[in-house]
This record gives structure tokens, C-alpha cells and sequence, in this order.
């Protein structure tokens, strides 16, 4: 996802906000991963708004996607130039209203904005786990996020909502703990990538793992392989846009210049765009992490995992009400993908709503300020929470 | 509320038993089915083709899907809802009988409505002019007009018997005043009711 929320658009803001941190599987046999490897300490950085209500049932557990932290809303200090990535939707009467749910987000595990991942040091070689770091599973992450609702003391979500990967973990988290999840909002997001999506990925981890710099991943006492992720991210913001947007946006614009130099400069704005987009991600963002992360997003296959290949299968063990919505123009994560998850709830007589919002965005639409979102998350979590 | 309901949807309301499991084809912003939900407890669900209707149901609280009521009634079990409601919609169907077979399949019984084809002022208004009939109740002209099915009452009837479905209540209606009110009509129903309103159940 991209980095669009300049300032908050209605002046009201979830205030200042703190990052805290949880760290569980501190024995030997640490946190057990879907591949079978054990991660041991798991540390999780994560962020509140709002109150706990007594009962604690208003809790909404927001997951971020590819690029995202646990700083969805309200600023760390009052110098803070921006506010967290998803401020326009979550704070007092915004689309996720801080005054009515206390809301959690936590940064995905295998990360690098305070949650355990490859840049995190191991501790049987007190150096930076690089590469030996082990692969991790939309699954994992949800398994961690689940430690950190535990240690919360909260026994059940009134909603999961997030985007694109924040959109695979919340299908999983419905999958993996249907008693636990009252409701659940996936947006942009799909049940498996297609081989598009694979292919995106692949491009942009050769790019890093291409990089001189990169050194099989233990590169943390050196150079960073800043090129290769720069391209990585700039392969990327190609997949959350769309050729509509694009064409909007940047057309055949030409940056600083009036007529062609015929040279290999950044000529056009587009690629004036990528490259500036490429350069503000290395100075927040780990290349290894970005690895971790798109790996876990391509092996994500809910039918695959809970359905022996179905995907009506994998959802017959949910309870939660969903509101499902796509995009128009997002052809990373295409409204059929969303269709095909809507069937299969369909099938087991699931509560679903479905909305395909007509955006020229692309994929990142989720992410920009839409009234016609910010209603529909707002009602339909005031009838989940009136059940 | 329930003076907001149209007065055709207020009959349908009136034939729905409370706390039964309802789908809505064509539900448009969700009026009937949100009242339902509010004042007889039913389980409600929707399907609606524009995305502005489809958030102004989401945004009462009633779930809604967007998409193609021809395509999305195939993605439900047998019998898994008491009724489908196809209100002021089944004269908007390419394949009406498919329609019908799928809503029997889905549900206990259907509900259907659409506006009479067979009122006088239609007859008048083709008798006299020569030209396709534009009343306050099909106000399209024939080139733009989303009904493409034109029926009557008598029409429904005779269906029922091809198609193979049961009339088990009917309800020809004048309406007026935007629909807000109306009166029931049974006196020469196919000649004087504006609209017709039909539970149907299986054979």
C-alpha cells in the first residue's frame, strides 16, 4: 500500500497515541510456525484508541497490509508532520469511531517497525536474524496477533478489518478462530493470489535479492540494498494503481522539462513519481521484511488450508458476519476475487454484504478518502454491535 | 417507520411471518426488508445491481450483496429462506420462469409484484393514441423503458399454471400519492388495479 494521508481531512483526530509492545514465547519452544520452525522471544508492537467498555465487547482488531505498522491513527507527538497510515478512517466519528470501539492495530510479525522479524536479533548469535530468520504465514501472524488478544484479556473481536494482506489475515483470522471473530470486513483483498500477483511479487524480490548489497540477507552491519528495494516498492505502486489513474495522474507529463533530452534521466512523471515513492520506503523499511512479507501474502491459500482445496469448504466452519468490498479498477485484486469469496459464504449461508465501489484508484483505493466506505463500515458495524 | 413504507410493500409486509428468514431480489435501498428486520425480526438478505442503493442498505444495517439477481439466487441452498421477495422487479427479467424456478427453489414461498399491464388506462391509452402506453405507473417511453416483460393480471395467473407454482394470496392494488397510499381493488381486479401483488408456493 502507499503513503497518501498528507493531513486529516475533518479535524478530528484520535490524539496522541503510543506504540507499546508485548512479548510472549519467551521458553525454549518459543512461538511454534506453520513450517514447523519455533521463533522465540515474539515481540508485537501494537496501538490503541478509544476505551474498553466493561464488558469488552467493542473491541475492532485492525490488520495493515504489505508496508503498513501498528500507527493507524493520531500522531506520537504534536511535532508529527502526518498522522498514522489509515487516520481519515479510524477516530472520534470517523468510518471506525474511537468514541464507540476501542480499537487495536499491531504491526505483522516478520515486519520491521517493532514487531520479531528478520532485522530483530536472534538471540543464540546476539546478531540480526537476516535470512535465518523463518519464513512466516499469514497464519503466524494471526497466531501472534491472537497471543497479543489473549494477553489482553479480550475473548471476542466484535470486528477484523483491513486491506489487501490485512484482508488475508482477516480471513484467516475468521477461519482459525471462529468463535472469536463477531464480524469481519475484508477489503481489496482476495483468498489466494493469482499468478499475477505471484509474478508482481517475484519480479520485485529479485530486484532485492539482485542487489549487490543484499548478501543472502546479512547485510545489517553494512550497505543496505537500498536499489533493490527501491525498485521492489516502485514494482509495486505499479500494482496498486491502475492505468486509469495513471493516466490521470501523470499522463505522458514530462518533470522539470519542456521537451525530451533524449538521455536516461527520470523524464516523464511517472518515473519521476517511482523513483521518488522507491527512495522515501528504504528509509523506513526493511528488504528482508519486504521479502518475509510477500512470501507469506503468496502462499496464502485459505481454500488450500481449511478446505482441501475448496474454497465453500474452508468457509464452513466461520460465524462471522462479513462485509466484503472491492474496488473497480483494482486489477491486482480484481472484483472477481472478491465475487468468488462472497459465493462460497453464500453457500454456507453466511451473513455476507458485498460492495464493489466504482474507484478509479486501482487497488490503493481503500486507503483514500471515500465517504461512500466510510458509510458502509459505519453501518454495518453499528448493527454488529447492536446483535 | 411504518408510515414511510410504500403502500404495496406495507401489504407484502403484511403476509411475512415475524421472525422467518427473507430474501430480497431487486431490494432497491432496503426499505422493506430494513422494516422487516425491525419490526418482525426476520433474517434478512438483499441483492441490489447499483452500488449506491447497495450502500444506502448496508448503511441501515441490513445485509446486502451487489450483483445480478438472475445470477446471484444460484449461490443459495435449497429452502434457505421462508420467503424471496421480487418486488415492482420481475417485469425487468430477461428469463422471468427461470426467475421464478430459482426463487422456489431458494425459498419456502415467493412474493411477487409488478405493475398491471391490463389497467384501463393502459387499454385507453393505447386504444385511443395508437402509441405504447406511458402511465404513472410505467412512465417509460418504449425505447428507454426497463420493462421489458408487460403483463397483466390475468397474464400471472395463467403463468403460474405454465411455469408450475401456486397462487396462495393475491392483491390487486390502486395506489396514489407517490404510493404512499392506496386501496385494495376487487372489483374487475385485471381492469381497475394498478398493481398486482402475488405469494406464491410450490406446486
Amino acid at each position: 500500500m502507499s503513503e497518501y494521508i498528507d493531513q486529516n481531512q475533518t479535524g478530528a483526530s484520535a490524539g496522541i497515541v503510543e506504540k507499546q509492545f508485548f512479548t510472549f514465547a519467551e521458553s525454549p519452544g518459543g512461538l511454534k510456525l506453520e513450517s514447523g520452525a519455533r521463533l522465540s522471544p515474539v515481540t508485537i508492537a501494537y496501538e490503541t484508541c478509544g476505551s474498553l467498555n466493561s464488558d469488552k465487547t467493542n473491541v475492532i482488531l485492525i490488520l495493515h497490509a504489505l508496508s503498513g505498522d501498528s500507527h493507524m491513527a493520531g500522531y506520537y507527538s504534536p511535532k508529527d508532520a502526518k498522522p498514522g497510515w489509515w487516520d481519515i478512517m479510524v477516530g472520534p466519528g470517523k468510518g471506525i469511531d474511537t468514541d464507540r470501539y476501542f480499537v487495536i492495530c499491531s504491526n505483522i510479525i516478520s515486519s520491521c517497525a517493532g514487531s520479531t522479524g528478520p532485522a530483530s536479533i536472534n538471540t543464540e548469535t546476539d546478531k540480526p536474524y537476516g535470512t535465518d530468520f523463518p519464513l512466516i504465514t499469514i497464519g503466524d501472524m494471526v497466531e501472534a496477533q491472537k497471543a497479543l488478544i489473549d494477553h489482553l484479556e479480550i475473548k471476542s473481536l466484535l470486528s477484523v478489518i483491513g486491506g489487501s494482506i490485512g484482508g488475508m489475515q482477516v480471513l484467516e483470522w475468521c477461519s482459525r478462530y471462529p468463535d472469536s471473530v463477531k464480524s469481519a470486513i475484508p477489503l481489496a483483498t482476495t483468498t489466494r493470489h493469482s499468478a499475477l500477483a505471484i509474478a508482481f511479487n517475484e519480479v520485485a524480490r529479485q530486484a532485492i535479492m539482485a542487489d549487490p548489497n543484499w548478501n543472502d540477507g546479512h547485510y545489517y552491519s553494512d550497505k543496505k540494498p537500498d536499489m533493490g528495494l527501491a525498485i521492489a516498492r516502485m514494482i509495486g505502486h505499479i500494482t496498486y494503481l491502475s492505468d486509469e489513474s495513471m493516466r490521470l495522474k501523470f499522463g505522458r507529463k514530462l518533470q522539470n522539462r519542456s521537451a525530451l533530452s533524449f538521455e536516461f534521466g527520470a523524464e516523464f512523471q511517472v518515473e519521476s513519481y517511482l523513483q521518488y515513492q522507491g527512495k522515501k520506503f528504504i528509509e523506513r523499511f526493511d528488504a528482508n521484511s519486504f521479502l518475509y512479507i510477500t512470501k507469506a501474502a503468496d502462499y496464502f491459500d485459505l481454500a488450500g488450508q481449511y478446505g482441501s482445496g475448496s474454497l465453500v469448504k474452508a468457509f464452513s466452519k466461520c460465524k462471522s458476519k462479513f462485509l466484503v468490498v472491492s474496488y473497480t479498477s483494482d486489477w491486482l485484486y480484481p472484483t472477481y476475487q472478491s465475487k468468488e469469496m462472497v459465493k462460497a459464504m453464500k453457500k454456507n449461508n453466511l451473513d455476507v454484504s458485498f460492495c464493489e465501489i466504482d474507484a478509479q484508484w486501482g487497488h490503493d483505493a481503500f486507503l483514500l478518502p471515500n465517504d461512500r466506505l466510510d458509510n458502509l463500515i459505519k453501518g454495518f458495524l453499528r448493527n454488529a454491535s447492536n446483535e | 417507520m411504518n408510515d414511510h413504507l410504500r403502500y404495496d410493500l406495507k401489504i407484502i409486509a403484511s403476509w411475512i411471518e415475524p421472525e422467518s428468514k427473507v430474501l430480497g431480489l431487486g431490494c432497491g435501498e432496503g426499505d422493506l426488508l430494513y422494516w422487516l428486520k425491525k419490526k418482525k425480526n426476520v433474517t434478512e438478505r438483499g441483492i441490489e445491481i447499483e452500488e449506491s442503493k447497495v450502500v444506502k442498505c448496508i448503511e441501515k444495517g441490513i445485509s446486502v450483496l451487489q450483483g445480478d439477481i438472475n445470477e446471484e439466487i444460484e449461490d443459495y441452498p435449497d429452502n434457505a429462506f421462508d420467503y424471496a421477495i421480487c418486488s415492482q422487479t420481475l417485469q425487468q427479467v430477461y428469463e422471468p420462469s427461470n426467475l421464478i424456478h430459482s426463487m422456489m427453489r431458494v425459498a419456502k414461498m415467493g412474493v411477487v409484484s409488478f405493475p398491471n399491464f391490463g389497467h384501463i388506462k393502459v387499454r385507453m391509452h393505447l386504444a385511443f393514441t395508437g402509441r405504447a402506453p406511458v402511465t404513472k405507473e410505467l412512465p417509460y417511453s418504449w425505447h428507454d423503458t426497463p420493462n421489458i416483460r408487460v403483463l397483466s393480471l390475468n397474464d400471472f395467473q395463467k403463468f403460474s399454471n405454465q411455469v408450475g407454482f401456486r397462487i396462495l394470496k393475491k392483491a390487486a392494488i390502486n395506489t396514489k400519492d407517490n404510493h404512499r397510499q392506496g386501496k385494495m381493488v376487487t372489483v374487475l381486479p385485471n381492469l381497475f388495479a394498478t398493481y398486482g401483488i402475488f405469494l406464491i408456493g410450490k406446486e
